[in-house]
Formats: structure tokens, sequence, C-alpha cells
């Protein structure tokens, strides 16, 4: 096939505007946020950028924990119940 | 003019036919079948009951309600869109199997009494077998075989339930259960095992990344499914729901993070995914039985667009371990476009279904004021966007190029890829098509500046985290291992329990045959044979001293007095002195 296609991940510019994307929609969203007031159930719903730290942070715990805790737990070789 | 026509006759009675059917009649047929049995439902009035006497039981084969609807019309979209998906598989085996699964689970949902009920609840574990044992590999073999023991025993549980609570009630009708009995907690617990709830979930996440390519697009379809929807029938409003759900929607993605097979991977998300429906059943209020039906509804189509975009990915290059994948998106671009929008349903993006349905959930919790349990759920979405909504894709499609270089996925593959993308995105965007086929009235607008602005903050920033720990190469490394996980009980317990078991009984086995069948039925044996000899010896012995019979001539008419006595040729005399000795000795007495 096309194996020396160049792609548009293979050039690393366009992988650097995709991070640019994202850290630009991020700035965007908290921005917002400045001028979006909803009706909240939970007081904590109100602190600036809640769900911007609380998803940042739920992510980062999960990866460690998996990482860190279970995986020395629960990690076998393939072949472990053969 | 026919009324009404049960969906899992025409399903289950059309199957047969399939295998005598060849080429385009076949494939025609097939999808004919769900299109047929679909416009029988439609033409099909809400409350409809077919009901017979059956030995003086009044079973009700069929009985149309609207929490029966919503899991109906899914189940005809699923299968419809899961047999376009295997038509370039070509395997009878998987298509009979199939749509008897399929029918299965519309009997199920359907049926208005519990004999019923139970009748196509087993014949899905039976059917959902042959998916799995189709790959015809070892692995898949051994992991059909440990599926079907544990749903043997889950519906052993159920039978035994479902049993207790008939002589109960005295009714075998299908309505609201609810905790009360240990008939009842049986019921539950048998349910909960198709649930697959935590530490009774490992039959999934072993069985379905075993199945065929085809197979766990069906499996990831019905069989959790049935169970939630028997569950919202039989015990709406149980609180120990809440708290199973939530643990179901925060365990899984734990391992979903570190596991290799991205099938697997996809198993663990479809019990977070199932999770979020049982919190709805569990909290029980109109908005949260809305939310648990209309999460079913967007659920099937987006997890089986990305079991068929990971199956896609099998059939053509061979590879499901994220270590072996990579780059895909070069050759396989619809497939690529395909899974991402999967992923962005599943992830509950705005303008996707997963948007429209799961918010239902959390906000149904945080009406009821359940702060950790919201908090939990809150957790289990930004968990559910790090390993469905960006690892799939990525580790399979972007990524390190793995070099295949392979051709896109057939026609009707994409097709059938193509038609549940569309539906993630029809559902996203005009959520009043799903609100308007739930159990209940819908009060609910989940295009809110807030809602779409919080979500938007909560899947970005995750991704954000996501990005950070790639780029500073904290995010684990796919390792090619397995993880242990609950099925180590019987998978290793098991064999351990056979080794233990065989070694206490056959210690006993053998003890008792020493003693018994080696010592004493051989001494008994001793003693019938040379007993008589010996009584004989004691009166002949004084005679042969008398006779001054010695030595080695002794020893000869001792060996002559055990070989007659053995075979029995006494000559009568002795016998005769036998008697005479009884008589004299009866005589003096």
């Amino acid at each position: 096939m096309n194996s020396d296609k160049k792609h548009v991940f293979d050039n690393p510019g366009n992988v650097r505007k995709v991070l640019y994307g994202l850290f630009a929609s991020l700035v965007l969203l908290l921005a917002i946020e400045l001028f979006i007031h909803g009706h909240p159930y939970f007081a904590w719903e109100e602190w600036f950028g809640f769900y911007a730290i609380y998803g940042f942070v739920a992510c980062v715990l999960l990866v460690l924990a998996a990482k860190y805790i279970l995986r020395p737990f629960v990690k076998r070789e393939e072949d472990y119940y053969d | 003019m026919i009324e009404f026509i049960p969906p899992a006759f025409i399903y289950i009675l059309g199957a047969l036919l399939v295998p005598l059917l060849r080429g385009r009649v076949k494939a025609t047929y097939m999808l004919i079948l769900p299109a047929a049995s679909f416009v029988f439902l439609v033409s099909t009035q809400v409350g409809t009951a077919w009901e017979i006497n059956f030995l003086g039981f009044d079973l009700v084969p069929f009985k149309v309600d609207r929490l029966s609807l919503v899991f109906g019309y899914i189940f005809h979209l699923i299968s419809l869109i899961g047999i376009i998906y295997t038509l370039s598989l070509k395997s009878d085996l998987e298509y009979v199997a199939g749509l008897v699964y399929a029918g299965s689970a519309l009997g199920v949902v359907f049926a208005g009494d519990l004999f019923t009920f139970f009748v196509f609840w087993e014949m899905l574990t039976v059917s959902a077998l042959w998916l799995i044992w189709a790959r015809r590999t070892k692995a898949s073999q051994a992991a059909g075989f440990r599926y079907l023991m544990v749903h043997v025993f889950g519906g052993l549980v159920l039978l035994a339930g479902i049993i207790m609570y008939i002589s109960e009630q005295k009714s075998i009708s299908l309505g609201f259960i609810g905790l009360h009995s240990p008939a009842t907690y049986c019921i539950f617990i048998g349910m909960g095992i198709n649930a697959a709830w935590p530490l009774l979930h490992s039959w999934l996440t072993d069985a379905y990344p075993e199945s065929t390519v085809g197979g766990a697009v069906f499996l990831s379809a019905f069989t959790t499914k049935t169970a939630v929807y028997a569950l919202a029938r039989t015990f709406p409003g149980t609180e120990p729901l809440i708290w199973i759900g939530a643990a179901m929607t925060a365990f899984p993605i734990f391992y979903a993070v570190i596991e290799n097979d991205l099938r697997r991977v996809l198993s663990y998300s479809l019990i977070n995914q199932v999770g979020f429906m049982m919190v709805g059943i569990g909290i029980g209020t109109e908005l949260a039985i809305n939310g648990a039906a209309a999460h079913a509804f967007a659920h099937i189509l987006y997890k089986s667009l990305l079991f068929m975009s990971m199956g896609a990915v099998i059939f053509r290059t061979g590879k499901i371990n994220a270590t072996d994948l990579g780059g895909l998106y070069k050759s396989m671009p619809w497939t690529a476009l395909f899974c991402s929008i999967g992923a962005a349903s599943i992830s509950a993006f705005p303008l996707t279904s997963g948007f429209v349905s799961k918010s239902m959930v959390l906000d149904a919790a945080a009406h009821g004021h359940m702060s950790i349990i919201w908090l939990t759920l809150l957790f289990a979405s930004a968990g559910v966007f790090h390993h469905s909504g960006i690892k799939i894709p990525f580790f399979a499609f972007f990524s390190h190029d793995a070099g295949h270089r392979v051709k896109e996925a057939p026609a009707s593959m994409l097709v059938a890829m193509g038609i549940a993308a569309f539906f993630c995105i029809f559902l996203g965007v005009y959520p009043g098509f799903l609100y308007s086929i739930l159990p209940y009235p819908v009060d609910f607008v989940p295009y809110t500046a807030p809602h779409v602005l919080s979500q938007l903050q909560l899947l970005m920033f995750s991704a954000l985290a996501f990005t950070l720990l790639l780029l500073s190469g904290i995010y684990p490394a796919e390792i090619r291992a397995i993880n242990l996980d609950a099925d180590l009980l019987y998978r290793k317990g098991g064999p351990l329990f056979y080794k233990a078991m065989a070694a206490v009984l056959n210690g006993m086995n053998s003890l008792v045959d020493q003693i018994f069948i080696t010592r004493f039925i051989g001494s008994i044996s001793k003693f019938t044979r040379h007993g008589p000899a010996n009584l004989l010896l004691l009166i002949f012995r004084p005679y042969w001293k008398l006779c001054r019979l010695e030595g080695p001539e002794q020893e000869e008419a001792k060996e002559k007095l055990y070989r007659r006595v053995e075979a029995g040729i006494l000559p009568l005399s002795v016998m005769g002195l036998f008697a005479m000795a009884y008589l004299g000795l009866l005589y003096l007495l």
C-alpha cells in the first residue's frame, strides 16, 4: 500500500497544532465560565473551575492509582492461567 | 388479521432457516427478519398481553408496556446493525446463535410471567455461548466454558428464587418484586450476575474479549442490558442498587487503564456504563428510570460501535493488544472515524448520545442530594473518557505507527458502523426522539449553557491530564501482561478446590480400601478358606499323634487336608465323624 505517503500526524507540526488547539480550548472554557451561571445542586459546583479541576485531578489520580497501586498487585505473565 | 407476533418467535424460528439459504437470499432474509419483527412490534398497541392457561398457571408470553418497548426497539436496531456487520464474516453458526440470542433477549423483555421470563433468560446464556465458542481457539473454548459455569450458577440462583417467590405469592406474574424475603434476594442476585455486579463481573471481562469479531457486537448489547431491563422491571428504587452501581462505575476504570487487550478495555468500560444504569434503577424516580433506559439505549449503540471498530481491527490485522497496534488511521480511516464517534459518545460529549442520557442519571442523583454518589459518577465520567474515549482510538489508530498496512474494513462492516455512528450523533443532536420513547414523560433539558460548559470542562481537562501524563512518560506503558481479577477465585480456586477435594476424598477412599477391602475382606476370605481345615486339624493332630505320624509325613497330611477342605472334597466319613461328635456332645449335655 502507500507506506511512503506522509500522513497528517507524521508531521510533528500538525501534532503541535492539535496540542495548541487543546490548550487554547481549555483557556477558552475557563474564560466562558465567568459569564455563565447555572443553578447548581451542590455548593461546590459554584467554585470557579470546579469541573475542570475535578476532571484533571480525577484522571491524574486514576492513572497514578492504576499504575502504582493496582498494577503491582494484579499484573501477571500472559500465560499465568495456562 | 393477526394482531401481533412476538418478536422472539420471528427471531428464533426465523434463525432456524438461515443455514438452508445461500448467498444474497440469505443476506436479504436475515435483514428482513428484524425489519419485519420491528414492523409487527410498532403496530402492536401498548398494553397488549397474550395470555395462555397452562397447567393451571396463567402464562403471559407476550406483554407490551413502555419500559419493554424501549428495550424492544433498541434490541431490534442493534440486531439489524449486528447482522449487517457480520455479513462479510459468513459464519452460519454465528448467524443462528446471534439471531436466537437476540430473540431470547426480546423474549425476556416482553415476558409477562416469571416462567416465560426464565426460559428466555436461560436461552440467552446458551445461545451467547456459541458466539464465544465460534472463535474456535483454545482460549475461547476455556472462556466459554467458564461463561457457561457462571451463568448456570446464576440461573440456578434465579430459579431457586423464582420457585420460592411463586410459592409465596401464589402467582407467576412478572412485576415489581422488591427486596423483602430470601426468595427475592435470590432473584436479585441471579439478575445481578447477568448485570455483571462487582465481584460477579469477571465472566464478562473474561469471555467477551475471547468471542468472535461479530459475536462481541451482539454480546455487548444483550446480556447485561436484558439484566438492566429485568432489574428496572422488578427492583426499581431498591437502594443497594445505587451503591452497587456506583462501585460498578468506579472500579473497572482502574483496570481499563492498565489493560492491554483493547476489547477487554471495552469490556471493563461496559461494566462502568451499566453501573450508571444500576444507579438510575436504584434511585427509582421517574427521571432516574428514564435515565437508566435512555442510557441503555444510547449505550448499546456506542458500545457496539466501539466493539465493531475493534472487531474490524482484529479482522484486518489479527491483533488487538495495544502493544501491537498504532497508526491504523492511515490504512483504516473510516474505521478510525467511526471509532472516534463511538468514543465521543461514550465520553458523553455534547451533541452525542451519551451526553443526553448519562446526564439524566447524574441529575437524578443530584435531585436526591446524594453527594457521594454524584461525585463518584462524575469521577467515573472523567475516567471513562480517559480509557474509552481516548485510550481506545489513540492506541489503535494513532499513537506510534506499528507498521500495519492493511485494507480498510469490508463494506458491510463500514455500513454497520456508519449506521451506529449516525444514531450516536442523531440522538445527541435530537434528544427528543429518544425522550419520546422513554417509559415516563420527560421533563429534562440536556442542552443548557452551564451543563454543556461543565461537561466540556470536565472532559477537556481530563484530556489535558492524559496528554500531560503521556508526554511526561508517567502514563503506564502498555505491557504484555494480564491482570488478575475476580475470576482468579474460580480460575485458580477451582483447580485448587479440585486438587484439595481429590486429595481428601481419594485419601479417604484409599484408607477405606486398605481397611475394609484389603484387610477385612482378606481376613474373612482367609478365614472361610482355612477355618474349617483348622477346625479339623484340632481333631486330626491328636489322631496323627496317636498314629505316630510325624515330621514331613504329618506336614504332607496337613497339606492334603487343606487342599481337600478348600476344594470341598472331603471323604464322607469325616463329615460323619463330625456328625457323630456333634450328636455325642448333645447326648452328653
